[in-house]
This record gives structure tokens, sequence and C-alpha cells, in this order.
């Protein structure tokens, strides 16, 4: 026991807690934002991809990285176009698309990198966000390290969930987007323009996504490596449903996550005998426990996965 | 009249070779309240969809105060003052009753919505109609009763002046919708203009000052509601005269279904309680009740869809464990389900494919589907029970809410079912096809199917059932001949009382 009250009691933990949670939420968010107006976006694991590689290229031939964030959110927006295009305007299948855009995002994010950087020992490397540092607070004992040594997408992320919830929750857009996301027709029937909204949604939602992706290559590592998102996309899928569809609890959610994974990985050099993929698998088969227990109570935007048709009965 | 607040000029509308609205014109006055009268398929749900700008018309105008409208923009006729109740509800169910009103009322890119003064709105508005509803309530927690007025807040809330109810009363019980009237006739007596179309030409009677009636897509009439009666308007209507057809004595046979203590379990709750009844060869059983009170499940337990949690079926004097769709297609059980939507077509596929879909196997040939004798087979249906607007292979969402009823009911009969399970078959059906309706369960009752009717309309149950059960709270009460049965007992019954039911008729 005193293991994992040692563990716990580290502020190295907490630090990383807040460092793995962030692509989570940024993804999270961006996936929520595109489900309320009624689209489901699989494309996320490849724009996070594409994200987290064009951002960093555009660092890597210099420019600052800020720039290289607003970079992957433009590509991000691109991508939301292309998956609108085929599922709102063409009304196709939401998850083929998407998984689509996902074969399509990762193969052409390694052969975009393949193209700029010639294939080499070890990858190229950028020089990411650095930790802010906040008078007062960061100095405080144990506080401090824990909470208040992130570099400034870490923030960015918190900060855009609490926006989000206001939004969805208290704005007349957030109303019309929900709206559209449970019952289109009746959207429309109020003069809100579901289609517009559903774009709308799916385009900013993308962008979210690719920024996630970028957090990858410019603060928690500094390369970029075709297989670097492995499947937090799609942990943000799951992440969406575990919080009801509500930004305050993906906030939740992916903090969660995030801690089972960084105290699993502290679990591993602590505890001897136990094959480490062992470890690997925890966050995970949690997170299918969570999901089931919270989802059984969700409910689901009624309009998800359905396409809208104009003056149809 | 005073001068009119709404004209319809010359309006046509044509879905591919399907003329839905023919040229037609006719205006509204302040405080008036119009009833559009139809058959199924008429173009009533066509010419108000254009009046909203749901469609655009090929030809003619709307104009609103003598101005014209811009077709096809709903938000035009919101701001102009015209405010509809859709025959499809449209509402979402996972959000309260104060954001389906206030969806679109606000500018998009305002900060912050004005909830609380939306509130005030739509609580002063309820209360000044006498539409009471609990603002922050979930929608879909709602009755149906409820959801329909929130549907009419929703309209008010956005200043309507001009208000269309498409068929209003088709989903409500008796009382919601007698309540529903006095609101409406209220509204116009405060300067309201209303416009509404229903079949059940009672309610058009007590309700409205005039009546346009619509046939093929034109207008074919126009009366003051002080000078005609419901035989001429039921005559209007459908170009002939109709009348319902009677029940003959006749002589059940043996018994083809008996339930024993059933009872149903959902989620915890007890949707059915000891219910039993006994059905015979050659009669109906009418089960009446306000809806809600076990029909579904019932329905759904006789058709395969819900496995019962306790008591007996017994099928053609078997007991027999719990159904499935299979069997009760074999069993050679027809049914006619409430909600024909969902349940009772797929709007996607075609007519033919909805014809043949229950009866795969005997359609096929050689592992493919027999197209043409499908084909043949939606061609007969559509025939012998006069479905309108469709033909075997055009899509069946296409149909109007009458005409898809048909064709499920068509698609059941020709199979001659040993025992049918009919739930409100006649609702949203015109005079004609109600009629016809009856006259094809009577027919198929002559012949020797037992038919279990379960309806909310009394009249119905009273002129087809020969013994009549109401349902109430999940529990059935014991049966009273129809002979004995008039509206003040049925009336009891249904609110639970069973003290009046004689003991003689209970005795199975
Ligand atoms: N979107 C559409 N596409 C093609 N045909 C249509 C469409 N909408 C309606 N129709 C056809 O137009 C005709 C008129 O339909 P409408 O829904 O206006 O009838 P209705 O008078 O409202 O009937 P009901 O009483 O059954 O509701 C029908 O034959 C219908 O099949
Ligand atoms: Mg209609």
């Amino acid at each position: 026991m005193s293991v994992v009250f040692d563990i716990l009691a580290s502020a190295g933990l907490w630090a990383a807690i807040l460092r793995i949670a962030t692509p989570l939420i940024f993804g999270t968010l961006g996936a929520l934002l595109c489900e309320r107006a009624g689209v489901l976006n699989l494309g996320i694991e490849g724009i996070m991809t594409f994200g987290a590689m064009i951002g960093w290229l555009a660092v890597f031939h210099g420019a600052d990285l800020w720039t290289g964030v607003l970079v992957a959110a433009i590509s991000g927006t691109l991508f939301g176009v292309l998956h609108s295009l085929l599922t709102v305007t063409l009304g196709l299948s939401q998850h083929v698309s998407g998984l689509g855009v996902t074969l399509f995002a990762s193969s052409f994010s390694y052969y975009v990198f393949r193209l700029v950087v010639p294939v080499a020992g070890t990858p190229p490397t950028v020089m990411p966000f650095q930790p802010i540092d906040i008078p007062a607070l960061s100095s405080l004992p144990f506080i401090g390290p824990a909470f208040f040594t992130q570099t400034a997408p870490t923030y960015l992320a918190i900060v855009i969930a609490l926006i989000m919830g206001y939004i969805i929750f208290r704005t007349p857009v957030g109303l019309a987007i929900r709206m559209t996301g449970e019952n289109p027709h009746a959207a429309e029937a109020q003069g809100v323009n579901p289609m517009k909204v559903r774009y709308g949604a799916v385009i900013a939602g993308s962008a979210l996504m690719a920024v996630g992706g970028a957090f990858l290559t410019l603060s928690a590592f500094n390369s970029f490596f075709p297989t670097m998102v492995q499947g937090r996309g799609w942990i943000c899928i799951a992440l969406v449903v575990f919080a009801s569809w509500r930004p305050g609890r993906a906030l939740f959610g992916a903090l969660l996550f995030a801690f089972f994974d960084a105290f699993q990985l502290r679990l591993q050099t602590v505890v001897e005998g136990v094959p480490y993929q062992i470890f690997l698998m925890t966050p995970y088969i949690l997170s299918i426990f969570a999901l089931a227990l919270m989802a059984r109570r969700a409910r689901v935007p009624q309009a998800l996965m359905q396409p809208y048709r104009r003056g149809e009965r | 009249m005073t001068t009119p607040v709404l004209d319809i000029i010359g309006v046509s509308k044509r879905f591919g070779d399907n003329l839905a609205n023919d040229g037609i014109s006719m205006s509204l006055g302040k405080g008036e309240i119009v009833a559009l009268l139809g058959e199924n398929g008429a173009g009533k749900t066509t010419l108000m969809s254009i009046l909203f700008g749901h469609y655009v018309p090929d030809d003619g105008q709307i104009r609103i105060d003598g101005e014209e409208l811009p077709p096809g923009k709903p938000r035009a006729a919101i701001g102009a003052g015209v405010g509809m109740v859709h025959q499809h509800f449209s509402l979402a169910s996972n959000l309260t009753v104060l954001e389906n009103v206030m969806t679109g009322t606000e500018q998009l890119w305002k900060l912050r919505s004005a909830t609380e003064e939306a509130r005030k709105k739509l609580v002063g508005i309820a209360e000044r109609f006498g539409l009471k509803v609990d603002p922050d309530a979930r929608l879909g927690d709602l009755s149906v009763g409820e959801q329909q007025r929130v549907e009419i807040l929703k309209a008010l809330y956005n200043d309507a002046r001009i208000l269309i109810l498409d068929e209003p009363t088709a989903v409500l019980t008796n009382i919601e919708a007698e309540r529903m009237f006095a609101t409406l006739k209220d509204m116009a007596r405060q300067g309201l203009s209303l416009i509404f179309i229903s079949h059940k030409l009672d309610e058009v009677m007590a309700a409205a000052h005039r009546i346009v009636v619509l046939r093929g897509g034109k207008v074919v009439a126009e009366r003051k509601a002080s000078e005609t009666n419901k035989a001429e308007l039921a005559e209007l209507m459908v170009g002939r005269r109709v009348t319902r057809p009677v029940r003959e004595p006749s002589t059940p046979g043996a018994v083809v279904l008996e339930l024993r203590d059933l009872g149903v379990r959902i989620g915890g709750v007890e949707r059915l309680k000891n219910v039993g009844f006994v059905l015979r060869e050659g009669e109906v059983l009418g089960i009446i009740g306000v809806s809600g009170n076990g029909q579904a499940p019932l329905a759904r337990v006789l058709s395969g869809t819900l496995a019962r949690t306790s008591g007996e079926l017994l099928l053609y004097g078997e007991a027999v464990g719990n159904l499935s769709v299979g069997d009760v297609v074999d069993a050679g059980i027809g049914r006619i389900p409430e909600d024909r939507n969902g349940e009772g077509a797929i709007g996607e596929m075609s007519i033919w494919e909805n014809a043949v879909l229950e009866r795969l196997p005997a359609y096929s040939r050689n592992g493919l589907v027999d197209r043409k004798a499908g084909m043949a087979f939606a061609k007969s249906i559509i025939d012998a029970f006069d479905v309108r607007g469709g033909t075997p292979a055009s899509g069946t969402r296409l149909l109007s809410g009458g005409n898809m009823q048909k064709l499920i009911l068509g698609r059941n009969l020709s199979h001659r079912p040993r025992i049918l399970i009919a739930a409100q078959p006649a609702r949203g059906l015109d005079e004609g096809a109600v009629a016809a309706v009856h006259a094809r369960i009577l027919e198929a009752r002559k012949a020797g199917t037992a038919v279990l009717l379960i309806s909310e309309d009394l009249d119905e149950v009273i002129s087809l059932a020969d013994r009549i059960q109401a349902i109430v709270g999940g529990r059935l009460s014991p049966p009273v001949n129809a002979e004995e049965a008039d509206a003040r007992l049925l009336g009891l019954m249904m609110s639970g009382d069973w003290s009046h039911i004689a003991e003689a008729a209970h005795a199975p």
C-alpha cells in the first residue's frame, strides 16, 4: 500500500496526468462538438496525426510554436470540410467516411513528412513549448510542481473545455447545435439551417482535433513519427460517450484516463515480476468499465449519424 | 367577413406525375377557425407545408396581410406570424421544453441566451392560453398531449397570429382533444386565426367556423359550419355517400387465443398485470383505454417483439412459450401496429418490398426474391385496398399517412390471417377509408378470423366489437358484451371502475 501512496504523493504523477490528458482533452472536445451537431467524426485519429505532422513541420521550417499550432488547426478545418462534404452534403455513411478520412490523413501525413524529411537514424527535433512559470503558484511546495509546471497548450485545453461548456449550454448557437443533433427537422422548422450548423461544428471540431495532435509534437515530444497518435483518437471517441456529450465531464474523463495511465507507468517501475504489458492494458480495461458504467445513463443525441435531407417526410 | 389575414392564391404543387395541389385558393379571416378536410392524400399537408415554406410551390402565391410571402423560407413565414404544428411533431426529446421553444428565436451569435426572459415569456403565454406545462421538464418525459401543447406554445412564442395544426387530435385522447379545442377557440376569441386539419367530423363541426374540403388536390367545397352537417361533409370529401358498415350477429367458434395471468415487466416497471382474455374464431374483442395504459406492451407480446415475464399464453388451445416474430407469422397472426412509420413499414423501401417483407420465403425462388410475384402482390393490395399516391415500385415514404395504413392492412388481410391484432387501425384515416377498413375487419370476422381490436375510439369499438374489455394501468377489466355497453359504462370501465360490469358477462 505504501507503494501506492508514494506514487500518489509524488508531484511528478500529477504533472504527468495533465500532460497526458491535454491531447485527449482537445480531441474529445472536438469529437464532442461534431457529435452534438449529429455527426460522428471517426476521422479524428488521422486528423490528429496530420495536425501533429504539419504543426511540427511548420516549426521545423522556422515558424514559431503558436504559428505551428495555428497551421495544425487550419489543416484540421480542411479535413473538417472534407468530412462535412461527404456526410452532410452527400449524406454518406458517417462511419465509412470517417474511417476514410483517418486512412487518408494518416498516410498523407507520412507521405508529406517523408517528402520533406529524409529517412535518418534519429528523427530531427524542434524546440518544444516550455513550462510556464506562474509567479507565486509555481513555487508553492508540492502544488507548484504538481499543477503549475505545464506548457501553455495544457492551460489552453482546460480553458477551451470551460468555454465550450458555456457555449453549448448557455448560448443561442449552442442550442442550435444541440437541436440539430437531436432533431434537424425541428431545427429547420424553427428557422435554423441544420446543414450550416453541421458544417460549422465539424469544421471547428476537426480543428480542435488537429491541435490535440500538434500538442504531441510541439509540447509532449519534440519530433514526429507516423504512429505517434497511437489510438488516442479512438480513446477520445469513447471519452465522448463517457462524458455523456458534456464538455465538463469530457475534461474529467480525459483526466481520469490520464490518471490511470500515469499511475500504471509508475507502478511498472516499482512492482516486480509482472509483465509490463499487463500494466499497459490497465487504463484501457478501466476505461471500458467506466464507459460501461456511465454510458448506460447517457443520452445520445437522437440524430447522431443520421443524414439530414431537406424537404423529405 | 373581416379582411383576410391570409390568402392562398392559385397554389399548385406537383410531385413527379402526382399533382398534390391543383390551383388551390382559400383565405382566412382574423379570429376565424377554418377546418381543412379531405381524404388521405388529398394534399392537405402539402398545402400547409407550402404555406409554412417547407415546400416551394410550382405556381401561385401566399399573401399575409396582403403582402406576398417569399416561397420556401420557413424563417420568413415565422417572421410573418405563421406558426405550424406538424402532423409528426418536430421536437427534440432530450431537450427541455424551454429549449425546444427557444431554438432559433434569438440572434445566433449572442454571447448569452436570455433564458430567464424566455422563461417568463413562455410562462406568460402558457397562462394566457391555459396551456400548462413545466418549462424545465425534459420533453421526452411528457405525455403526447403535453408535447402537443409544447408545439402550440412554440408557435405562439414566435408571436404567431396564424396557427396551422395538422391533425392535432390524431394522437390525443378524447379528453385531451376536448381540452385542446377549448384552448383553440379561446385563442380565436383573442384574435388569432387558425387552420386545422382533421378527419374527425365531430370535432370539425364543433370547433370550426368554416370548412374547406379538398379532393384530389382541388378545393371542392367551402361551407359555413352552421350551414352543413356531418353527412354532407363526408360525402363532399369522398365524392360519394359513405356509411360505416354494421356488424351482423355471428356465432363465435373455438377459442384460438387465450391469455392467463399474463405479466410483463420492463426495466423494473410492471407494464401488464394479471392480464387475461379469450378470443374466439369469428369474433372481435375490443380493448379500450386511454393510451399509455399497457396497450403497447400487450400488442408487442402478441406480435412476438416482447417477452412476457409471467403467465400463460395459449395459441389454438396449446400453451406456448415466448413467441418470436417468425412464430407469429407462421401461426397466421396478422398485425397492424400502432406506430405505422416505426414498425409497420420501412419508408426507405419500395411498396412492393414492404408488401412481401414479412413472407420472404413465399416470394422467393431459388434463393432470390421473386420481384415479379412481389410486384403483382403489391399491385393487388393497391387495387383491392385503394392505396393512392404510389405504384408498387415507388417509395413507401412518399405515401400519405392514411395510405400507408391501407397498405399495411392490405398486406395482412390478403393472407387470410386466423388471428388479427389491430392497434388503432383507423387512426388518421379519412371517413371513406375508415368505412373501408371497418368493412374489411368485419369481412375477416365473417370469414372466421379472430380479431383483437385495440382502440381508443369508442365509436369504433362499439360498432365493431362483440365483446369489450378495458385496459387500465396494465390490468384488463372483465369483458362486457357490446349490446350492454354504452358510452357511460365504457367511460367508467376506462377510468378503472369495474363494479358495474355484470357478473354474468365475465363468466367465460
Ligand atoms: N415529398 C413528397 N414526394 C412525393 N410525393 C409526395 C410528397 N409529399 C406528398 N406526396 C404525395 O402528395 C399527395 C398529397 O399528400 P399529403 O401528405 O398532402 O396528403 P394529406 O391530405 O395530408 O393526407 P393524410 O390525410 O393521409 O395526411 C400524396 O399522394 C402523397 O403521396
Ligand atoms: Mg397529412
